[in-house]
């Protein structure tokens, strides 16, 4: 892989405010190797002209000076494993196949670019193309990577899957690959976030996966991903743990980022074609970061397209009740790898906020980190009052639900199509494509919530009933299990042990 | 006994070139000379564990006092932190409540202060990495060699992302107490026992933090699979519980390990508890048949 970094990790700055020292102020560059001109956050579309090397490809394990591995010694070997397998397969004809094939006669892609005529009257009058993930199968973008991960682990000899998941897309999603691949699957899941998504844990358990409330903490994804993380370590040699974004600890950033390229290549290809020529912005949202990864891939290398991700702003940046880990987090190490963090004065994680169960997670992927330094992307929040407007916006001008997560990507868009197009004669000038990273099924209830349609105490106590009922069939699958499997027999005791 | 700090030879210091430094470079390390004096006495080394804090930061000073009184050799002082991956549920529990009370990083410098204070026993901290890099890698050092600490475990740390770390504690003095696993290959053994100062600490089974039953006899092998690697102290922890585990493993490694169970006992009954249970602990560090009580 012959992808030359712009700049090292020895010449990074970044580094210079490592220890907890304040960031280096707005606009400022702080990559040696960009020009005075280039680099700044608020403007991140204008640096790469002047750069040379690809962003594209980029193999980790650091990202900059982002990235690595900071995780407990006995996880390092299946680490390991994991990106030695990964390494061949991805080079392998058989495994491409196997990928394409699946991608194609299971989830159904190529997903659409679909033009949104009339939500793009709100937008400046630009252009506006929807990469329609929310088409795939179960629902999201998550697809693609559980499908490439849960190959990579019937390749090592693995029986097991487990998984974190946050809004429910990725747990349903391993559950998904994890029944079509005969593995058995475990799902951690915040108890708040089973609250809130009750619907996609009696997917899970549908699809015959145990799901797990996870009570710890902010009972929210980070929570959700120490516990297994723990789970990990105990049953490392029957199990793959199946993170579910472009974070953690060197492979899974750019193995993520390699099952997601597809969303990227696809979306390059169709708006070309479509139109004629490149877009003038990609916009995306970013919790892990997962789909923006993915597309942003596309078009890494194409200096003229601006890239925009989007964070949780929750009831707004100023509130400290937000998920806006890049605009406002410090660098840290959580869960594997260093990048930007909600963290407070001691190194504590901040607990993060969002409508979105999805973007509620305190950070974000390495690569994303190295993206915004080096300015090659803008990242803004976006707060829940901003995204459910641009939620209902898409429901009643292009008859599409989306999920709340993508809805941060939708008001974005807004708030770039206005820019861009302000000083342009014909708007329609300026295209714009928006990955549409899920679909709002799962959120019906959230948004109904939201906008009055429903009393949202009857819905939170259907939500707690279904949460309760969830905790018993989890805690009987366990105790039934624990004279079942050596893995489960291990699990149960690890967890009643202590 | 000789006095060689390190666990390795490979790792000799270079005194001399931090002249300004407060601490001396080459100085002996204080978890080595702690296990030696137990190796003097024919016996392994108790290494006793808990958060930082819990419940509050003078129970923490006095129940370290009371460890070394009771049998510790040495002493290792948690930091509660939010995301504790390598710990189960009752350290959890306890260093969760430790941050409800209002725990501070910086407090941790005024407990390992107040137990050097008060006893001979070496005095580690174990940390999330976090936490370090946020007060900055230099001055958690700095202040943690002023306090008479004698170095840091570090549970998700591994020498390839430790540059700051052995530059910092090679500065000050400190120990670097890296952690082995049995799924540690002999590339990944000889790294970290060449990374580590002090001594290497063993998992001994593949898990977290916990009381169990049996220990696993997967930690013997890999006690002696890290010593032919060149360590020339392993201690063993995780898992376990009782004296009779201890009499187990001080058979082969040069330190034990206890932790949650101590928590449960400073849970359940405070600092006499602990005590007690301390008492008890140290009784199986002698070999079956020698104790004279």
């Amino acid at each position: 892989m012959a992808t030359t970094p712009a700049a090292s990790p020895q010449d990074h700055p970044a580094d210079a405010f490592l220890s907890g020292a304040t960031r280096p102020a707005e606009g400022t560059s702080i990559d040696a190797a960009a020009g005075p001109d280039t680099g700044t956050r608020a403007d991140g579309a204008a640096g790469p002209a002047a750069r040379t090397g690809s962003f594209r490809h980029a193999a980790g394990p650091y990202f900059g000076s982002y990235g690595g591995r900071w995780m407990p010694e006995s996880l390092i070997a299946a680490l390991d494993e994991l990106e030695e397998t990964f390494e061949k397969a991805k080079v392998d004809p058989d495994f491409l196949a196997q990928i394409a094939d699946l991608n194609k006669n299971y989830s159904g892609r190529p997903s659409l670019l679909t033009e949104a005529k009339r939500f793009a009257l709100h937008a400046g009058g630009a252009r506006i193309f929807l990469k329609r993930e929310d088409l795939n199968h179960t629902g999201s973008h998550k697809i693609n990577n559980v499908l490439g991960q849960a190959l990579l682990a019937k390749r090592m000899g693995k029986t097991r899957v487990i998984a974190e998941t946050g809004a429910g897309q990725h747990g349903v999603a391993s559950a998904t690959a994890a029944a079509l691949l005969g593995l058995e699957c475990v799902v951690y899941m915040g108890a708040e976030d089973c609250r809130r998504q009750a619907l996609n844990v009696a997917r899970m358990q549908l699809l015959g996966a145990t799901v797990i409330p996870v009570t710890n903490g902010s009972q929210t994804l980070k929570d959700a991903i120490n516990e297994a993380l723990r789970d990990w370590v105990a049953n490392v040699d029957s199990t793959h743990y199946l993170l579910g974004t472009a974070a953690g600890a060197h492979p899974f950033p750019a193995m993520v980022r390699f099952f997601h390229e597809v969303i990227g290549e696809e979306a390059r290809a169709q708006i070309l074609e479509q139109t004629g020529r490149l877009p003038d912005a990609v916009c995306a949202c970013i919790g892990g970061g997962s789909n923006a990864i993915g597309i942003f891939h596309g078009f890494l290398d194409d200096p003229s397209v601006r890239l925009y991700g989007f964070e949780a702003g929750g009831d707004g940046v100023e509130t400290g009740r937000h998920a806006a880990t890049i605009t406002l987090g410090r660098p840290g190490v959580l869960h594997g790898a260093r990048s930007y963090l909600m963290q407070d004065e001691d190194g504590q994680t901040v607990e993060s906020h969002s409508i979105s169960a999805g973007l509620d997670y305190p950070g974000v992927g390495p690569e994303h980190a190295y993206l915004a330094d080096i300015g090659r992307v803008s990242y803004e929040p976006i707060t829940d009052a901003e995204a459910m407007d641009a939620f209902q916006l898409l429901c009643r001008t292009e008859g599409i639900i989306p999920a709340i997560e993508s809805a941060h990507a939708l008001a974005g868009a807004i708030k770039v199509g206005q820019r861009l197009t302000a000083d342009q004669a014909d708007p329609a000038e300026t295209i714009i494509v928006i990955n549409l990273s899920g679909r709002g099924d799962k959120d019906v209830e959230t948004a109904a919530a939201w906008f009055d349609l429903i009393d949202a105490e009857t819905a939170a106590e259907a939500s707690a009933e279904a949460v309760i009922r969830a905790a018993d069939t989890a805690a009987d699958q366990v105790s039934a299990a624990a004279s079942g499997t050596p893995s489960h027999a291990a699990e149960a005791n690890r967890r009643n042990g202590k | 006994m000789t006095v060689d700090p390190n666990v390795s030879g490979s790792t000799a210091e270079t005194p001399g070139t931090e002249s300004s430094s407060p601490e001396t470079p080459g100085a002996p390390s204080k978890s080595a000379a702690a296990i030696d004096r137990a190796r003097a006495q024919g016996r392994a080394a108790l290494i006793c564990y808990i958060p930082a804090g819990y419940p509050d930061v003078q129970t923490t000073i006095d129940a370290g006092i009371a460890l070394a009184r009771n049998g510790a050799d040495l002493i290792e002082i948690g930091i509660p932190y939010s995301d504790p991956v390598m710990d189960g549920s009752v350290i959890q529990a306890a260093t969760t409540e430790a941050i409800a009370n209002g725990f501070r990083v910086s407090s941790i410098f005024d407990i390992v202060a107040g137990i050097t204070a008060a006893t001979d026993a070496a005095v580690l901290v174990m940390t999330y990495w976090n936490p370090v890099l946020r007060l900055g890698v230099d001055e958690f050092s700095r202040r943690l060699a002023a306090a008479g600490g004698a170095g840091l475990i570090t549970p998700d740390l591994i020498p390839e992302e430790a540059s700051q770390w052995l530059e910092a504690s090679q500065k000050y003095g400190l120990d670097r107490v890296f952690l082995v696993a049995p799924s540690s290959t002999p590339e990944r053994l000889a790294r970290t026992v060449e990374a580590s100062r002090g001594f290497v600490y063993a998992v001994s089974i593949m898990g977290v933090t916990g009381t169990r039953t049996a220990v696993s006899s997967t930690a013997e092998q890999l006690v002696a699979d890290t010593r032919a690697a060149g360590a020339a102290r392993v201690c063993v922890g995780l898992g376990v519980s009782n004296a009779d585990q201890v009499r187990e493993i001080a058979g082969y490694a040069d330190g034990v390990i206890v932790g949650t169970a101590l928590v449960a006992a400073l849970r359940d009954g405070g600092v006499p508890a602990l005590a007690d249970l301390t008492t008890d602990l140290s009784s199986g560090l002698l070999p079956a048949g020698t104790e004279a009580h």
